[in-house]
């Protein structure tokens, strides 16, 4: 599982990165969004995977008995996921805006004077 | 200690405060000027007790260290606050003489008050997933700030800004999911407990690189700065000066922490890469800065250049070297500030910060050329003012340690500075204007910030003994570790 994993999370770095290098603005923001989900993929797998233990203490027990699931990685994917949402939402705005002001989409035609 | 979480409450209340307040501009500088001013007072009460008592926590809501997150104050992180409060109060005086309408009414002071909360909270976090959110909120008011316009260059410039912040981010979360990985703990002070002990050389360099790129993104480091001096000139001057101060600062922070705590006996060749890169940076900055005709411009290739000093006297990692260098970075915080101002005025009089516009300040406006003489001439490291005494501080550094080339080269490009800056001082301000005549009056919000500042520099000027003795202190704490890992994780460790 952590391979298969592993590996996902190593194609979407890639194709994120490959979607950034592009010219549109358009591609430039599904590959900032696909290496944010990459980056989320990565932390939850080298936080290690625990299969169908979920982290809470059942009824009756006192605590957790070993295995059970880390659950700080959880946290912390969950709280990049917000975050990288948030940035995402921002981005596609401000992308918006760009191709109102300049009319493309086009990132070196951004910056060329009129 | 409670008052460590106040220098990070006081602007989030005052931003809540502006959102309710009237949207209307005398109110809404008032509240931001007094929370500027509490942040600042707050941050003072934390130094003093820091200074006072040795390395402060806060554990917030009573949850121990590795279960909740942990605010932490050693000295240079006090210090820094209390940079903070005082670049806050001159962004928030200088907001008197007029935002621009459009950026008052989308809530410039709110986002102002969340910048100086993200760079507060970034200086006191003692957990690195912490020290992440806290660059994300610094980062989500600063690209705002930046994108409140709709002009080409700024739309560029934000764009520019935007994607390579978040790449930067992405690296610097990857690096943390590794690392957890690697020790199963994200809190700053237990990582240095228990990294000697886990680390191999291989997961060490990965790590460190990882690091290393991510902050030499943020605190703008050759081969990866080419985006700060894209973006930095294109916003109105106060903002201008927020940025130039604080965020490539908070890059230079965390790379001083991560590489006191964890990284310190990491291979010889990550520290040659780390000079090399500053050196370069230093060189590629200043050269830059003496090809550029827009004072702004200067300006930034100058912020650039600096920042190499920093990382240069880090990567020797001896008690001298980084007492320069935090001496450096607290000069250069108000220094680079107040210059970002001066360009503000720059612009007021002229409409132009291209020096073939600009001239004959110094017999139009004398009052004005006297203040913007001090930091002008504190950059370029002439004695007696702040600059030449980081910079002999950092010389004698380097020449302790032994790094005679590091030394030399930071002697070559303090003389490229001064070039830079003389030349910039003797064209705007000394050569006779050709035919450009002012269009306003400076403003006296601008004035006043830039006299306090001015002020500042002068004061850690005569004060430089007591204030080196102070970097001195932080840099043993930074280096010794013990202090702050038992202030956080208790005595037993």
């Amino acid at each position: 599982m952590e391979v298969l994993l592993a590996v996902a999370s190593g194609v979407l770095y890639a194709a994120g990165i490959y979607l950034m290098l592009r010219r549109r603005l358009a591609q430039l923001i599904i590959g900032i969004g696909l290496l944010s989900n990459g980056t989320n993929l990565l932390i939850f797998t080298a936080g290690g995977l625990t299969r169908a233990r979920p982290p809470v203490v059942p009824d009756g027990a006192q605590a957790l008995v070993e295995p059970y699931a880390d659950p700080v990685p959880q946290a912390l994917v969950l709280t990049a996921i917000v975050i990288g949402f948030g940035l995402l939402a921002f981005s596609l705005v401000l992308a918006q805006r760009v191709h109102a002001t300049v009319g493309t989409d086009d990132i070196d035609e951004v910056g060329r004077e009129r | 200690m409670r008052t460590l979480v106040l220098p990070i409450l006081v602007p989030l209340s005052t931003a809540v405060v502006l959102m309710l307040a009237p949207k209307r501009p005398v109110p809404q500088r008032w509240i931001s000027l007094t929370g500027s001013v509490l942040l600042l007072a707050s941050a003072i009460l934390v130094f003093l007790r820091v200074n006072a008592a040795g390395v402060q926590v806060l554990q917030i809501s009573g949850w121990p260290a590795l279960f909740g997150i942990t605010l932490v104050a050693d000295l240079l992180a006090a210090v820094l606050v209390v940079a903070v409060g005082v670049v806050g109060t001159a962004i928030s005086v200088v907001a008197f003489s007029g935002v621009d309408p459009r950026r008052e009414a989308f809530g410039y002071h709110s986002l102002i008050q969340i910048l100086l909360m993200g760079v507060a909270g970034a200086f006191l976090t003692g957990d690195f997933f912490n020290l992440y959110v806290w660059f994300e909120v610094m980062l989500v008011a600063s690209f705002v700030l930046m994108a409140l316009n709709r002009t080409r260059v700024q739309m560029e410039a934000a764009f520019k800004y935007v994607t390579i912040n978040l790449i930067a981010s992405s690296i610097f979360l990857t690096a943390l999911g590794l690392l957890y990985g690697a020790t199963g703990t994200l809190n700053m002070a237990e990582l240095a407990r228990v990294w000697p002990t886990i680390s191999t050389p291989g997961v060490d360099t990965v790590l460190a690189v990882l690091f290393l790129i991510a902050f030499s993104i943020k605190a703008g480091l050759f081969p990866l700065f080419f985006w700060l001096p894209a973006s930095y000139h294109t916003p109105p001057a106060a903002i201008g000066a927020a940025f130039a101060g604080l965020l490539t600062k908070v890059g230079v922070y965390a790379l001083i922490r991560v590489f006191t705590l964890l990284f310190h006996s990491a291979s010889p060749a990550l520290f040659a890469l780390l000079l090399a890169m500053s050196a370069a940076t230093m060189v590629i900055g200043l050269v830059a800065a003496l090809n550029e005709r827009d004072f702004r411009r200067v300006l930034s290739f100058n912020l650039v250049g600096h920042i190499g000093y920093t990382t240069a006297s880090l990567s020797l990692l001896t008690p001298a070297a980084l007492a320069g260098a935090i001496f450096y970075v607290l000069h250069h915080i108000v220094v680079i500030t107040n210059l970002y101002l001066v360009s503000g005025v720059l612009l007021r009089l002229r409409r132009t910060t291209d020096m073939a516009g600009l001239g004959g300040m110094y017999r139009d406006q004398p009052v004005f050329s006297a203040l913007a003489m001090i930091p002008i001439f504190s950059l370029a490291g002439v004695p007696p003012f702040s600059g030449f005494l980081g910079k002999l501080a950092i010389l004698e550094g380097t020449f302790a340690a032994g790094a005679y080339w590091t030394g030399g080269l930071v002697l070559v490009v303090g003389l490229l500075t001064l070039l830079s800056m003389g030349r910039t001082w003797a064209d705007s301000f000394w050569r006779p204007a050709a035919d450009a005549h002012d269009v306003a009056a400076p403003g006296t919000p601008f004035l006043v910030a830039i006299a306090a500042l001015s002020l500042v520099t002068v004061a850690m000027t005569i004060g430089a003994e007591p204030l080196f003795e102070l970097t001195s202190r932080g840099a043993q704490q930074l280096l010794q570790r013990d202090e702050y890992v038992r202030a956080v994780l208790g005595g037993t460790h």
